[in-house]
């Protein structure tokens, strides 16, 4: 069923990629996170920790065309605004993801996802005989090698990890 | 340069700084060979095998003690705080406290660059599971420098255990910083890791790919032979169904280039048979020598004061 709502919150990137007939309904307050690389969806809301139990209001657009991405994903979060590390997971998965921060239906904040050069606690290292995959008192540390796709490398046993990252968040 | 630094992985290492402990080693192989020396006096290495070894253990022991240095061992784990569940980084540090250097064996992956962020002392990387032993590294490439003369442009074949074998692993990207032209020869199964594969080819590393050993042994002129390792292996039967791809025999080596040399890690199994030991080609048992020599140049250079 479609649904035609204004979107007040809208950037002038979200109207040159979003086509008016596959609009969203506009949020008071919370965060749109645009722009994630179709088929990502599903994985943001598993970074947010939203599942079917949630109580949290969320709109999930999936493979909207996009003339930046070809198909995009959109999630908007209503009374929720991303903390720091959560936009770095975010990133992981989505390179390209823009998240604005919406207040009282107005962008406040618009940050463009931007994975730093090393990401700690995050990842897990998929080498199940990796020192960091133990008890010993460290976190998790992975060097971002390579950012559109994504390649991180684990600082203590160096075993890449490029796909299916998001089976591997902590 | 060194000083102060830790011994981790050959990725650490730029070409001109493995050229320098290989000059070093050089000047140093008439102590390694009984000359006297006290370059190491009052100092002390601590030795943290959590797995067996022999030779790197007895050489790095040999080359401290050739320098006139002294060392500790880390006991069987049974009666250390280990088997009371102590972490690696705490015993790290209490053992870092007691010694000016650590040389650490561990069947963790990552172990050694863990035990770098707590030690007080320069770690040396004596293999850490599959993972890297750069060390060994250093003396496969001072072995073959003097044993032909140079590393650059030679054509190198890396024989057996390619997937878990760590001392490939870190021969292959040293090689790749000489320009070498290398062959991989192995089981299917047991292939190089792709992540090392394309570490090779990004760097310009001329790469072929062979099960047949009998393809290249004719045309190299540096065989490196590896034993295929039962205690990698996560399943006993795909071990035995790969166990003796490989045997040099005296019969292989025909056709070979005059100045093909055989290198091995050691301990061999059966991949290379003992008649071999005696033909001009040989030079495995060398190879085991200039472990100490090495190590004395890297021990040398961390703790000693600088090249």
């Amino acid at each position: 069923m479609e649904t035609k709502i204004m979107e007040t919150g809208k950037t002038p990137s979200d109207a040159k990629d979003e086509p008016r007939e596959l609009r969203v309904k506009p949020i008071k307050n919370g965060t749109v996170i645009d722009h994630i690389a179709g088929g990502q969806a599903l994985n943001v809301l598993k970074i947010l920790g939203i599942s079917g139990t949630t109580d949290a209001t969320v709109s999930v657009v999936m493979n909207v065309e996009s003339s930046k991405l070809g198909k995009k994903d959109i999630v908007k979060v209503e009374d929720r605004e991303l903390l720091e590390d959560e936009v770095n997971k975010i990133a992981l998965i989505a390179p390209a993801a823009s998240i604005n921060i919406i207040r009282d239906y107005l962008v406040i904040e618009k940050h463009i996802v931007d994975l730093p050069s090393e990401i700690v606690g995050v990842v897990r290292c998929q080498n199940p005989n990796c020192i960091s995959n133990t008890s010993e008192p460290i976190k998790s540390r992975m060097l971002v090698k390579a950012r559109n796709p994504v390649l991180l490398r684990c600082i203590f046993c160096e075993q890449p990890l490029t796909d299916r990252i998001a089976e591997y968040l902590i | 340069m060194f000083k102060k630094r830790h011994v981790l992985s050959m990725r650490e290492f730029s070409r001109e700084e493995i050229d320098s402990v290989l000059d070093l080693a050089s000047t140093l192989e008439p102590y390694a060979r009984g000359k006297k020396s006290d370059m190491l006096a009052g100092k002390i290495l601590a030795l943290l095998f959590f797995e067996p070894s022999t030779r790197t253990r007895m050489s790095f022991e040999t080359a401290m003690k050739r320098l006139g240095g002294g060392v500790i061992n880390l006991g069987p784990a049974e009666g250390s705080s280990i088997s009371k569940g102590e972490s690696l980084a705490d015993t790290v540090r209490v053992i870092g406290g007691y010694a000016d250097a650590l040389v650490i064996r561990h069947p963790k992956e990552g172990s050694a660059r863990l035990a770098s962020e707590f030690s007080p002392v320069p770690v040396l990387n004596a293999g850490d599971g599959a993972g890297h032993h750069p060390t060994q590294t250093l003396l496969d490439l001072y072995t073959i420098k003097k044993e032909q003369g140079r590393i650059d442009d030679l054509e190198i074949a890396l024989v057996g255990d390619l997937k878990y074998g760590r001392t490939v692993h870190s021969l292959a990207y040293a090689l790749s910083l000489y320009g070498a032209d290398v062959t991989l020869v192995s089981p299917p199964t047991l292939r190089m890791p792709e992540s090392i594969r394309s570490d090779l080819f990004s760097k310009g590393t001329k790469v072929r790919e062979v099960c047949d050993l009998s393809q290249v042994v004719n045309n190299v002129d540096v065989l490196y032979m590896t034993r295929i390792q039962r205690e990698r292996f996560p399943d006993p039967q795909e071990y035995n169904k790969v166990a003796r791809s490989y045997r040099l025999t005296p019969q292989f080596l025909a056709g070979a280039r005059k100045n093909l040399i055989i290198m091995h890690p050691l301990p061999r199994v059966d991949e290379i048979s003992p008649e071999v030991d005696g033909t001009p080609y040989a030079r495995y048992f060398q190879q085991s020598f200039y472990g100490v020599t090495v190590r004395m140049a890297l021990l040398k250079m961390l703790i000693g004061g600088g090249a």
